[in-house]
């Protein structure tokens, strides 16, 4: 998954995809600024608005051309609403979401239409992304009807060789979704995204559902789709070790923020933010003689509810570094060393950028650290 | 599993006649003593249905010690959940479907063999001796009634105490989970409960008896990875505490790791290799094993290597192949076998103590795949 040659030169549709000339493999593709979403929440006949559901709140980050982003976070802290987002399946509440120097923040479904081409999704669930009653020739070839476009040689034609590309047998243009096996269908899913020859591909969560044999297939198809086709990937899962085979920068994310933005390598061999640190040791390692050997942080307690987040850095709830100004300040996201951004207060393997505070009541029980055999 | 007599359909396998409880069982004739805590022998479960019959456990056999954990480790399809269902006795034969589950070969838990006795007697000991806790804990729990109902309601099935003294039992398993003021808690719904506290209360269920054999199916899956954490050290600690024989069902490699002394790999409804946790992670034997850690990508380790994936999905249960199951899909399905040819099937032999391998190839060949074309890509 490195940079790929020529971007948004290859493949068929070429002659038709793409609304401009594409950015330089490492020019920022999509810039988002601020972006946040909050959903709403209700009471009462008059739906009077009581609280929001803040589930994206301010996050900041770019996509550069030819490179994956990884999105990384636990349940409930806004990754696929971010992912949903940038697509622009979802209306940001602030903020700013440009694609190729474009301002897409508040475009209809009409002035997004055009842009569909280049941006493109693929789902977690294979089950429910795929209509049980369209054929597989008509789910990949959707985008060329909603599109008009027609591809070099005809729709079929193209369709065949889309599925040729994605590793499934072309002749089964004419079968239906539930003909095919959970990893199948994945790859049905992403010949659909690739009909378009777009130039950012949005993943949620795209292995999660299948299993370690067939997601390994899946996974290196989509590294062999980026070399060949010049791809630009957001990938979004909660799969840490996933995360690292894919991506080149990482995005954590805690409570709607992005905590820690970082080359791949520097992320995993130095981790800044206690949240991250303690999310990669929480992973399980498939190696019995190191569960003897490993330094285990246990975060206590459940995420805090984005309804009402805690006030400062979101994380000094459970962080056993929290001290004064952690409740009271939301920490910057500073650049700490090359490529790698971090919010905290108290960073781990990096100078302490609030030292001699006093330490939270009770901040060092929050978490237990074992090394146990 | 409430009648014991079962449909003679696999010939060549001992069937299993009622039996009183704990006495040696008769029809098979290979009814040895066992000496484990809990000994399965052969078991099979295969569902008729109208594609044909679903073979989902095919000849498995095992054995766990008290205070052991055992990894089952298989994709979906290949029979891990339906092994524990069987041992727990919660099959249904006959009674409910228009087809009868079939059921055959000998489970030995502590002496007594359970798919012979009698639906009662399992009964009494499901929820005290044996015990389960399942993947999705929201549907596992009852949303109607409290916690604290739910608990106090498996104590007071095995235990003749007012209502007052299963409370109080409730609020202490609580406690040892973990949950936060669990005396005003019992009263909480599940709804009320986030995912980790909700598997917890799970876990206080199925603690509650004190049972002697434990079954995790998927504890783990459905939690985030800090809260997997939580749960994987809290059935630690519980284990050491209680002394319990544990069998935890995963597909996660890495929870195996983590908790397992001992690792049986299934494929197909059967077990393709069984053997302490170190020799299956650092000395796998058998080809579908060394594409289970092939395909698994690896947080521990610069990787920028492709992943090895398997080839192909896993086989219909309906239509196991004939011979090894992994046959069409093993890259090493070439490799001379000394004359035997794919429709035989292979058995479970001893590679070298406690680790067994159903494998064709040589052990020589075996080595020398391992050493060279595998692990160094690993």
């Amino acid at each position: 998954m490195t940079t790929p040659e020529q971007p948004g030169t290859a493949g068929p549709a070429t002659g038709s995809a793409g609304t401009s000339p594409s950015p330089a493999p490492g020019e920022s593709l999509l810039r988002v600024t601020g972006l946040t979403k909050h959903f709403p929440i209700t009471k009462g006949l008059l739906k009077r608005q009581t609280g929001a559901v803040r589930a994206v709140d301010g996050i900041d980050f770019d996509v550069r051309a030819g490179e994956t982003l990884g999105v990384v976070g636990e349940s409930g802290c806004g990754k696929s609403t971010m992912g949903r987002l940038i697509t622009r399946l979802l209306e940001p509440t602030d903020g700013r979401v440009e694609f190729e120097g474009q301002d897409i923040t508040h475009l209809g479904t009409g002035g997004m239409r055009p842009l569909r081409r280049d941006v493109q999704m693929i789902f977690q669930d294979p089950y429910s992304s795929l209509n049980p009653r369209h054929t597989v020739g008509a789910i990949v070839s959707a985008p060329f009807k909603l599109q008009g476009v027609r591809p070099e040689g005809g729709v079929k034609k193209e369709v065949q060789r889309l599925l040729e590309v994605v590793g499934l047998n072309p002749e089964h243009y004419n079968r239906y979704p539930h003909e095919f096996s959970g990893g199948q269908r994945q790859r049905i899913g992403i010949a659909r995204a690739l009909a378009l020859n777009p130039k950012l591909v949005v993943a949620d969560e795209p292995v999660s559902a299948l299993d370690v044999s067939i997601q390994a297939q899946v996974v290196n198809l989509l590294d062999d789709l980026q070399d060949e086709l010049g791809l630009t990937y957001v990938i979004i899962a909660h799969d840490l070790s996933v995360i690292r085979h894919v991506s080149d920068r990482i995005a954590v994310m805690y409570l709607g923020k992005i905590v820690e933005l970082a080359d791949r390598e520097s992320l995993y061999r130095a981790p800044m933010h206690p949240y991250t640190k303690a999310l990669m040791s929480a992973v399980p390692v498939p190696d019995p003689k190191r569960r003897a050997e490993r330094d285990r942080i246990l975060l206590k307690g459940d995420v805090p509810s984005p309804i009402s987040p805690p006030s400062g850095c979101r994380f000094h709830t459970r962080c056993w570094k929290a001290t004064e100004v952690c409740k009271t300040q939301a920490p910057p996201m500073l650049e700490l060393k090359t490529g790698h951004q971090v919010a905290c207060h108290h960073p781990e393997n990096a100078p302490d950028q609030k030292q001699g505070d006093t330490p939270l009541p009770g901040a060092d029980a929050a978490v237990v650290q074992k090394s146990d055999g | 599993m409430t009648t014991a007599s079962v449909p003679g359909d696999a010939p060549g396998t001992p069937t299993v006649t009622t039996g009183a409880l704990g006495e040696p069982v008769a029809g098979g004739g290979t009814a040895a003593p066992p000496r484990a805590f809990l000994e399965v022998r052969d078991l099979k479960v295969h569902f008729p249905t109208e594609d044909g019959l679903v073979k989902a456990v095919d000849g498995l056999s095992f054995s766990l010690e008290k205070g052991k954990t055992l990894g089952i480790v298989g994709e979906s399809g290949s029979g891990k959940s339906v092994t524990s269902l069987g041992i727990m006795g919660l099959h249904r034969v006959g009674q409910y479907g228009r087809q009868k589950t079939q059921l055959s070969g000998e489970i030995w838990l502590e002496g007594k063999e359970l798919l012979s006795a009698a639906p009662d007697e399992v009964r009494k000991l499901r929820g005290r001796q044996t015990s389960m806790i399942f993947q999705d804990p929201l549907s596992a729990l009852h949303p109607y009634f409290t916690i604290g109902h739910q608990i106090v309601e498996a104590y007071r099935i095995h235990h003749n105490v007012d209502k007052k003294v299963a409370r109080k039992r409730a609020v202490e398993m609580l406690d040892r989970v973990g949950i936060p003021q669990p005396d005003q808690r019992v009263d909480s719904y599940p709804h009320e409960f986030s995912g980790g506290m909700r598997q917890r209360a799970m876990i206080a269920m199925a603690l509650v008896n004190n049972p002697e054999l434990l079954i995790a199916d998927e504890p783990t899956t459905a939690l985030d990875v800090t809260v997997q954490a939580q749960i994987l050290d809290l059935i630690r600690d519980l284990q050491k505490e209680f002394g319990s024989a544990v069998i935890v069902i995963t597909h996660d490699l890495g929870v195996v790791a983590e908790l397992a002394d001992d690792i049986l790999v299934m494929y197909g409804g059967r077990c393709v290799e069984r053997g302490s946790a170190e020799k299956v992670f650092y000395e796998p034997q058998h080809p579908y094993t060394w594409g289970l850690l092939g395909s698994m990508p690896r947080i521990d380790r610069e990787q920028t290597e492709r992943l090895i994936p398997v080839k192909g999905s896993p086989p219909s249960l309906i239509n196991i192949p004939s011979g090894c199951a992994f046959n069409p899909r093993c890259p090493y399905a070439d490799v001379p076998k000394g004359g035997i040819t794919r429709t035989e099937r292979p058995e479970l032999r001893e590679v070298d103590g406690n680790h067994f391998s159903a494998c064709h190839m040589s052990p020589e060949d075996r080595e020398r795949i391992w050493t060279e074309e595998i692990a160094p890509k690993l």
